[in-house]
């Protein structure tokens, strides 16, 4: 009996879910605002999808109705990307320590 | 080309650079590097599905066009924003992620030789189902999170909208989703796809109309998650490992915050998605409203005070946020330093309109981070401080919530702010907050209240000091 990938797919999706317990508790509570910026950032991997979408079509059929489909998630998962990684490097760029001999 | 194999072993690493992404934020001086992993996953995930396609030819350039439009207005967006909006920011970006999953999977639907999954009207059992879900749940995340932004952003009322039926109605709603589910999954139709996602549509926007403007923590962390799940689902469909993780850890971290949020107003998340809070509490404390006593004053009461005290712990909420007090109110600690005042912050879990807010806007405003605690770590400092200054919150220092049953807030861990000599509040008005219910506080014998607006109040303070 072989097993089904989607098995082992499942087994990644369970321990990450484990994972992502255990290291959010661990994120200390004044970083929750750049947690939310940066998972918002790391989820739009989605656009790997959009990409697969958009090279579909060979060079009569570029813009074919799945391909303009994919062209648009890519936008929209680039602003997202670009977006949610800039914005939470401009706000871990302002937590700052007390200076010392103040 | 890339080979199957070697590309999944790539996937795999930028989904493990996610995971230390997150890990890096613990701690404020690994965050910066935490964040650079991101980044790091990110590009390699990119670049190993254009090399495993490998198809160079007019469709890439057009792909990078769109890559660059919108890498270009994001990064354009980053750098505008104020600090003041990023709930509103958050909540945009949940509904780009929600609408880009929706497109991922209409394409794929439209499409599945591509991702290989069989043909139109063909499509194999176990994808479409995964497919399902993931547009399903993108859909909910995409029209809620607009709802979400519009009553952030002010354009739509913050106040709950309720109608009668509406539980019944969203329960019919959800099940009738299930039915098109596996209706869809039987007959393969694309009718029914499109009505999935028609329907998943409408019960985002029915969903978050009900929820009210100070819940929102609440719901911008429940979108946050529903984000991750829909990117989960379609990463299924993609049997691709980086997005089931990446699904996997944003799902889970958006539902730990949820639950944070909820805890932090002693509500239960069922409360909360059930939305109408505050509407009804409203009529109940408009009956016994008799006129009490209150001590007023003004700034150079307020910082005469200040002046003598040795600790002042100062309390921010929303309407510092509101008014963009927080660089005066620096200025004014400042000021407080040097004439050697020990001066904290006290943050209450659901101060501002998303987890974090204030930390965010006095980091902003050049506040060390060591000196915001948070409000297990602070609590008791309070009985031995000087001073308090309550500048924009209001429900989270009520004491009513430690002594009165009958009150809605009841049992919600509040700041106590009453057990300091003096406490110095800085309000509008006297209007009662959120939760509808009076201040005690108002009323105590050490109380002075500062009615001006938060901002201005502080800077005429810092020049009486």
């Amino acid at each position: 009996m072989e097993i089904d990938p989607f098995i082992f797919r499942l087994s990644i999706f369970i321990l990450s879910i484990f994972i992502g317990y255990y290291v959010v508790w661990s994120v200390t509570p004044s970083l929750h605002t750049p947690l939310m910026s940066v998972t918002n950032a790391i989820s739009s991997v989605i656009i790997v999808g959009a990409i697969i979408a958009g090279l579909a079509g060979n060079s009569e059929t570029i813009f074919n109705i799945s391909s303009i489909f994919g062209f648009l998630a890519i936008s929209l998962a680039a602003i997202n990307i670009f977006g949610g990684f800039l914005v939470t490097q401009r706000m871990l760029a302002m937590y700052k320590k007390k200076k010392k001999g103040k | 080309m890339l080979s199957a194999n070697l590309s999944a072993i790539f996937y795999l690493i930028s989904g493990v650079l996610f995971i230390l992404a997150l890990r890096g934020l613990s701690s404020p001086e690994t965050s910066r590097q935490g964040n650079f992993f991101g980044i790091l996953g990110m590009a390699i995930a990119v670049t190993v599905t254009f090399l495993s396609i490998g198809n160079f030819s007019t469709g890439f350039v057009v792909v990078l066009i769109f890559l660059i439009i919108g890498g270009l207005i994001g990064a354009f967006i980053a750098y505008k924003i104020p600090m003041t909006a990023m709930p509103e920011l958050v909540a945009g970006f949940h509904s780009l992620v929600g609408l880009a999953a929706v497109f991922v999977a209409i394409a794929a639907f439209l499409n599945p030789y591509a991702f290989n999954l069989g043909s139109p009207g063909n499509i194999k059992l176990g994808s479409l189902i995964e497919m399902s879900i993931g547009a399903a749940v993108g859909a909910i995340t995409f029209s809620g999170s607009i709802i979400a932004f519009l009553k952030l952003q002010g354009i739509m009322s913050g106040s709950p909208i309720t109608f009668k039926g509406q539980h019944p109605l969203n329960a019919l709603i959800l099940i009738s989703i299930i039915v098109i589910t596996y209706l869809l999954c039987s007959t393969q139709s694309s009718n029914l796809f499109w009505i999935l996602l028609a329907i998943s549509f409408l019960i985002g926007f029915l969903l978050i109309i009900p929820i009210g403007g100070a819940d929102m923590p609440v719901v911008i962390s429940m979108l946050n998650s529903y984000s991750g799940w829909a990117a989960a689902g379609i990463g299924f469909t993609l049997e691709n490992t980086a997005l089931i993780i990446t699904g996997a850890l944003v799902g889970s971290s958006g539902a730990i915050l949820s639950y944070i949020m909820c805890k932090g107003m002693n509500r239960s998340f069922f409360n909360v998605i059930l939305g109408g809070f505050g509407a009804t509490e409203q009529s109940a404390s408009v009956q016994n409203k008799e006129q009490r006593p209150v001590k007023s004053g003004n700034a150079d009461d307020a910082a005469f005070l200040m002046k003598n005290a040795s600790s002042v712990i100062i309390v921010p909420g929303y309407g510092m946020a509101v008014a963009q007090a927080q660089h005066a109110l620096r200025e004014m600690v400042d000021t407080l330093k040097k004439s050697d005042i020990k001066v904290s912050y006290a943050i209450h879990p659901v101060a501002g309109r998303m987890p974090g807010h204030m930390n965010v806007l006095l980091a902003e405003a050049n506040v060390p981070y060591d000196e915001v605690f948070e409000l297990e770590e602070i609590n008791n400092d309070f009985a031995n401080a000087d001073v308090a200054f309550v500048i924009g919150a209001n429900d989270v220092t009520n004491p009513v919530a430690k002594t009165d049953p009958q009150s809605p807030i009841y049992g919600m861990p509040v700041l106590d702010v009453e057990k300091c000599k003096s406490v110095l509040f800085v309000k509008r008005s006297l209007s009662p907050g959120y939760a509808g219910i009076d201040n005690d506080l108002f009323y105590k014998e050490n109380t002075l209240m500062l009615f001006a607006d938060a901002k201005k109040m502080t800077e005429d303070i810092t020049k009486s000091l």
